[in-house]
């Protein structure tokens, strides 16, 4: 009988014990998590996502190089025998088989016309999906871009296809606005 | 609330030290705010959706003229706690409003006139200060500054109670013996009672989009909600999380009690 | 007290480590099984929940400076970023306003704990000097961080104080303005000002720590006072530091952060000064310049003094007197419970430095009414300045000596369990 009762007493000591020490762990995390969330982007940095190029005055096999997010975005108007040799390649065949477009679903597969929304346009962040560096225009077995850092290639659709980087290079959100002006964000 | 905290401390003091002394009226000394309420006083007070729209309105139509507001961006109208426009409505805001431009593609910030290039704001800008710099502000005021609004509500002793006074505080006789200073206006709420800023708001200074009826009470109510907001943004947010932080304590408190009385149960 | 270690470890990793590092060894033996009186009260909480106000400042400090701008033209304006954009920023930047506060509340409760228990005396004289340097470090942080956000106070502020050091004039000619010059890197207060401050205020922190850390250590050595103010004569009379004293700690820590919880997130403004929302104007002066609460008796003392050298000279001194104490002290008796001849000189002393707090905050010609009499401030705060000195350098040698205490108990545990359990207890 004496036993039940200390066996009683010590579980519901240790009930207490251990949901006071729970309750305060929580407490910890929860005052951890402004701490940890001042690092992300704050809504100055974030209002800024969004920006505006003026296209009109790129010529036919050209690109300039705009800034969006601080990250340089290639608007290359490509010539008619890009996109011929663009469409020619067989997804299958392609290292990545994903469009990595981010105005489509991400299932998308890597055909050309999935890679862009006027088939002349070629829009594309122009950071190398291996380690980040900023792929040469032109340049490269394939037309497209050629990493300076350790050789990998694109195609003229943005594609990798061969060298390290795992990944197409990724497209960002954006829309025509008129016919001279491409909005991305 | 910070007022009455600070009464309540003179107040002790006060009593403390037998009564002190009683503020006799002296000339040129401020008037003791109004004592108007706000929607967001208090623990749970929120700021009022409509007024803030309001509020805004006069400050876009009235204040904006000679005050800047240069901490708040537009797209900090959208966001919650705030006036809460939509996304186009801040777009519309932003873009009525001209701001310095880049250089251009010759690398030219000013026309061949002198005059800055400007474009349309967007989102992410700050509200434009209405004169480029100080100077040029003085100049156009008998060389007083109007004083930026973004964080005017705490910036003054009396907060919204004081800046509501000082809007509504004109056009009274000043007591006789007191001399109004030639260009200044007379305003009891504002220390040394002469004031640079003509009367600012009257009956009808705005039409309201939502029909409500612009008096000068009204007006300056709704504008001085808006600059509060704009001194303090995350205001709803703070009160939300602050209470509950106080019930997650005191549970933590109630347990860690619990527990502290069974650990000393056997050390008396 | 603190005897031999008591901890054995419990499996082969923590002897592998005891042998090479003892750091579970000291953390058991500070931590766990440090015997420390029975009879401590919540007052002697604070001593954790300074550690918890420390801790709190370092990381909201260590997070604001990874947005803060240092420079005259940058810093009110990133200040106002840190409310508005950064994730949480208002948060944690009114966390670590508020804290300054918060910190101070509890370090004058921990000192005049202290001074009412005779925490101070012997064998506790290097405790009480470390705490000392622990405060004027924590005024020197204070300082240099209110004048961070570079609003008018800000500025104002740090003018007035660092044109303190050029009163030395009055001493050698032109030491003082060499003083101020260099303390400011330039001919006022200024961007360099701004940012070597800066450098300072996350400097000193760790400073602190450091010199907390020794303090615990002076505290580890004899052992704990206790309000009986007599030794520890045995284990009865002590009890192990875990869990009586963790969890006690703990609960007072929860209470005291609840307060700190209304404070920050219900009047985050209300220890502040309006001013300091204008950003700071090297021309212009606002009309009332006070520092923060917890510098004004100090303030009240300056002002007190017309002469400038001399105003410098009491306040530091007021500051310096705290040192002697140990030795100025010259009774036998810690605790102020068995010393009825200075009980009331300390509680005058505690109203002493409230009221000088409240002048402190008044503007200079202000007068106080006081039972009818209507009565300059000034007056008062000379009154004030001279009790707070008289406290020290004469009533507690003085008292100390024609003093008759009232007569101690035999030991902690017969005092708490009575003689009975204590017997049984031994």
């Amino acid at each position: 009988m004496a036993s039940t009762i200390a066996a009683d007493q010590s579980t519901r000591r240790d009930f207490l014990y251990i949901a006071t020490g729970a309750v305060a762990a929580v407490g910890v995390a929860g005052a951890a998590w402004p701490l940890i969330d001042q690092m992300n982007p704050s809504a100055s940095v974030l209002a800024l996502s969004s920006t505006e190029i003026d296209i009109s005055s790129i010529q036919e096999g050209q690109q300039i190089v705009a800034m969006w997010q601080s990250k340089p975005v290639f608007i290359r108007k490509r010539t008619a025998k890009e996109i011929a040799e663009a469409k020619a390649v067989p997804v299958a065949s392609l290292p990545d088989p994903l469009a990595r477009n981010a105005n489509l679903p991400d299932s998308a597969p890597a055909t050309d016309a999935n890679r862009e929304i006027k088939p002349e346009w070629l829009v594309v962040v122009g950071i190398c999906t291996h380690l980040g560096c900023i792929p040469l225009f032109g340049e490269g077995d394939y037309g497209g871009y050629l990493c300076p850092c350790h050789g990998s290639q694109y195609d003229t659709a943005g594609r990798i296809r061969r060298g390290p980087a795992p990944q197409n290079l990724p497209i960002p959100p954006y829309a025509f606005e008129g016919a001279t002006k491409i909005k991305i964000g | 609330m910070r007022t009455a905290l600070r009464l309540g401390l003179s107040l002790a003091f006060a009593a403390a030290l037998a009564g002190s002394a009683v503020a006799a009226t002296v000339m040129g000394e401020a008037q003791a705010p109004k004592d108007v309420s706000f929607s967001f006083e208090g623990p749970f007070g929120t700021y009022d959706r409509a007024a803030l729209q309001r509020g805004f309105q006069v400050y876009n139509e009235v204040c904006k003229n000679c005050h800047s507001l240069n901490l708040v961006s537009f797209a900090a109208l959208t966001e919650p706690g705030g006036p809460e426009f939509t996304d186009a409505e801040a777009k519309a805001i932003a873009a009525s409003y001209q701001i310095p431009a880049d250089p251009n593609k010759q690398g030219q910030t000013y026309d061949d006139k002198g005059n800055r290039l400007t474009r349309p704001g967007i989102l992410a800008d700050h509200f434009p200060p209405p004169f480029p710099n100080e100077e040029a502000a003085r100049a156009t005021f008998n060389g007083a500054l109007p004083p930026d609004l973004s964080v005017i509500v705490k910036a003054r002793e009396g907060g919204p109670q004081y800046v509501y006074s000082i809007l509504t505080g004109f056009g009274q006789n000043p007591p006789k013996g007191f001399t109004v200073v030639d260009g200044k206006y007379f305003n009891p709420y504002f220390a040394g009672w002469n004031i640079s800023m003509p009367p600012p708001l009257a009956d009808g200074a705005v039409t309201y989009t939502d029909g409500t009826k612009a008096t000068l009470d009204q007006e300056a109510h709704d504008v001085v909600t808006f600059l509060t907001w704009a001194a303090e943004p995350k205001m709803e947010q703070r009160k939300r999380l602050g209470f509950e932080v106080l019930v997650f304590l005191t549970v933590l408190a109630g347990l860690l009690y619990l527990s502290y009385r069974r650990v000393w149960k056997d050390a008396h | 007290m603190s005897g031999p270690s008591t901890y054995t470890p419990s499996n082969g990793f923590t002897r592998w480590l005891d042998s090479r590092l003892p750091l579970l060894r000291f953390m058991n033996d500070t931590m766990v099984t440090f015997p420390t009186p029975r009879n401590l009260n919540v007052w002697y909480t604070f001593g954790g929940i300074l550690t918890f106000c420390l801790a709190v400042q370092i990381v909201t400090g260590v997070v604001l400076a990874m947005h803060f701008t240092p420079t005259a033209a940058g810093a009110f304006d990133s200040v106002e970023n840190i409310m508005r954009d950064v994730n949480y920023g208002w948060l944690i930047r009114y966390v670590h306003a508020n804290g300054a506060s918060m910190f101070f509340l509890a370090v004058y409760i921990h000192m005049f704990r202290g001074l009412y228990y005779g925490s101070y005396k012997a064998p506790r004289e290097v405790l009480w000097i470390l705490g000392v340097i622990i405060y004027l470090l924590m005024m020197a942080t204070a300082f240099f961080g209110y004048v961070l956000p570079w609003g008018q106070m800000s500025f104002w502020g740090a003018t007035v104080i660092t044109n303190l050091f050029s009163s030395l004039d009055q001493v050698v000619p032109h030491m003082g303005t060499a003083i101020a010059h260099w303390l400011w890197g330039g001919f006022a207060v200024g961007d360099p000002t701004l940012n070597r401050f800066f450098s300072l205020h996350y400097l000193l922190p760790f400073v602190i720590a450091a010199v907390v850390g020794l303090h615990i250590w002076a505290l580890h050595v004899p052992g704990n006072n206790n309000p009986l103010g007599i030794d520890v004569k045995g284990p009865q009379d002590t009890l192990p530091f875990h869990p009586y004293y963790t969890v006690k700690d703990a609960f007072y820590m929860v209470l005291f952060a609840m307060l700190f919880a209304v404070l920050v997130f219900y009047a985050p403004n209300f220890v502040g000064n309006p001013d300091n929302y204008t950003p700071a104007n090297p021309l212009a002066t606002p009309a009332h310049i006070v520092p923060e609460w917890y510098l004004l008796p100090y303030y009240a003392m300056l002002r007190a003094v017309p002469q400038k050298l001399l105003g410098v000279l009491v306040l530091f001194g007021a500051i310096a007197t705290l040192v002697f104490i140990p030795w100025l002290d010259t009774s036998k008796v810690r605790s102020l419970r068995y010393r009825p001849m200075l009980k009331p000189f300390f509680w005058v002393l505690f109203f002493d430095c409230i009221l000088l707090g409240y002048l402190g905050s008044q503007e200079p010609q202000a007068t106080t009414n006081v039972f009818g009499l209507e009565l300059s401030d000034l007056l008062l705060a000379r009154i004030g300045a001279i009790y707070y000195y008289a406290f020290f350098w004469i009533c507690l040698p003085v008292i100390g000596l024609i003093e008759k205490p009232k007569p101690l108990p035999q030991s902690i545990a017969q005092a708490v369990l009575g003689s009975h359990a204590a017997a049984a207890a031994e």
